[in-house]
């Protein structure tokens, strides 16, 4: 363990306190910082976007001032204190090895021992005359407050779910009004986190929708290069819409998507986007729109968005594992019959169209 | 604003009115307004809300609430399924994995948090 480095480049100066030189930093953010949090939502080295451990000053605080708990994802960090513009306030940063608060707890990263540990390595209570800790309240499945206390003396007040509502929670004497408890799931708190699950999907797509392209040449009539714009560029359509559909389109509109379980809402947005898509690219066929390839992609892109709207539970902020596990139960098997039949039935069209 | 529901009767959690206090910890840690004071007395008010993150059981001194924890997380179903560890993500079944985070080779990272 060792103490938070003075040279991180987001530490504007330093402040010394009896427990020694503590880094100071700056509630206003620097387009490095900006910049920064563009580049891990998405998905940009996200793994490694961490502040070092330990007691930092924000301002210039003094013993009575206000300590605030938070974890060593950069972005959690930037995120509370740009919240605190003209406050002066202690924040003790835990090692959460870079995950934000409420994954840390869930893991048990962020937790009770980390909390003590830390604590008494930065020797906070010669730094503060009050013994008092604002815990992020999203940070409580791993923290227990009343272990806090009797492992170190300070006792454990869970802050609001949101750094913006901490000005207001500390103006009211450190009380959160039942709001503040709440974690919501807004169209923007959901738009946020497309991007990762985009890219994280279209890295997977690059390898696979060559292929498809490849072997839609091989099929048909008409010729390599004919067949392969004919059933090898649908194909790659298809694919696409799939992963739109299931990372892009059902985060955004997930409260207005009939039904409960993420797969479902999936399966009924793939079905709906497949469709727009049969009927979009065979809008001047001959063949009229009930063929084996589109039944082919109906089913296969259903399944597509089915599974990554089914992969969108981990990110969002109110399903419970026994609810994933049992759409699962059903989500997955139908999923997989869905894509075999659709390949199936595609590799059919092929040989005999 | 728009309230999320998940899926119903499918939470484990259980509330022991017996070992209560009442000191209201409960109160302050679920995120999803899952329990309330009545007369004085808690009790759970919304049951299908609870996404099991286990926050009012770890703070509950009397150890009147019990629940399964664990993360809603497919991609964390799925790779505890598969044998693999993820590594990027906070999605993780077993929480006590706390290996070195070194990038598995699967590589398997969805977007969770």
């Amino acid at each position: 363990m060792s103490p938070p480095r003075l040279g991180q480049p987001f530490v504007v100066s330093s402040v010394s306190t009896p427990a020694g030189t503590v880094p100071q930093v700056s509630a206003e953010l620097t387009p490095a910082d900006f910049w920064g949090t563009i580049k891990v939502r998405w998905g940009v080295r996200r793994t490694n976007y961490k502040v070092d451990p330990g007691l930092y000053a924000l301002g210039c605080p003094d013993e009575k001032s206000p300590v605030l708990i938070s974890a060593n994802y950069k972005l959690s960090f930037d995120t509370l204190r740009s919240a605190l513009k003209g406050r002066h306030l202690w924040i003790l940063v835990l090692d959460t090895n870079g995950i934000n608060v409420w994954c840390a707890a869930g893991k048990g990263t962020f937790s009770t021992a980390e909390l003590v540990r830390r604590l008494q390595f930065s020797r906070l209570e010669e730094v503060v005359s009050h013994r008092r800790l604002i815990v992020p309240q999203l940070a409580a499945p791993g923290v227990a407050a009343h272990e806090v206390k009797k492992l170190s003396g300070f006792k454990v007040t869970y802050g609001p779910i949101r750094a913006a509502d901490l000005p207001a929670f500390i103006d009211r004497g450190f009380k959160a009004n039942s709001a503040m408890r709440l974690k919501t799931f807004s169209t923007w708190e959901r738009l946020v986190l497309v991007p990762v699950e985009l890219v994280a999907a279209l890295k997977m797509a690059i390898i696979v929708v060559p292929i498809f392209v490849f072997l839609g040449g091989l099929g048909g009539s008409s010729g390599y290069w004919d067949d392969l714009m004919n059933h090898g560029l649908f194909a790659a359509a298809a694919l696409l819409s799939g992963v739109l559909a299931g990372t892009v389109l059902a985060p955004i509109l997930l409260p207005w998507l009939p039904g409960r379980a993420f797969a479902l809402k999936g399966t009924i947005l793939g079905l709906l986007v497949a469709l727009a898509l049969v009927f979009v690219w065979n809008a001047d066929s001959m063949e009229g729109f009930i063929t084996l390839e589109n039944l082919a992609w109906i089913l296969i892109v259903s399944a597509l968005s089915a599974y990554f709207s089914m992969n969108f539970t981990g990110a969002s902020t109110y399903t419970s594992l026994s609810g994933v596990k049992k759409e699962m139960q059903w989500a997955v098997p139908l999923q997989i019959a869905a894509a075999a039949v659709g390949l199936a039935l595609w590799s059919w069209s092929l040989f005999t169209a | 604003m728009t309230r999320f529901v998940y899926l119903k009767d499918v939470v484990t959690l259980n509330f022991d009115a017996e070992n209560c206090y009442g000191c209201g910890m409960c109160l302050e840690v679920c995120p999803h307004g899952v329990l309330v004071r009545d007369n004085g007395k808690i009790r759970i008010k919304d049951r299908d809300a609870c996404m099991e993150c286990g926050a009012c059981a770890r703070n509950c001194p009397a150890e009147a609430l019990k629940v399964r924890t664990g993360v809603g997380c497919a991609a964390a179903v799925i790779n505890a399924a598969l044998g693999r560890t993820s590594s990027s993500c906070c999605c993780v079944i077993e929480p006590e994995e706390t290996d070195a985070k070194t990038k598995s080779a699967a590589g398997k990272s969805s977007g969770c948090c």
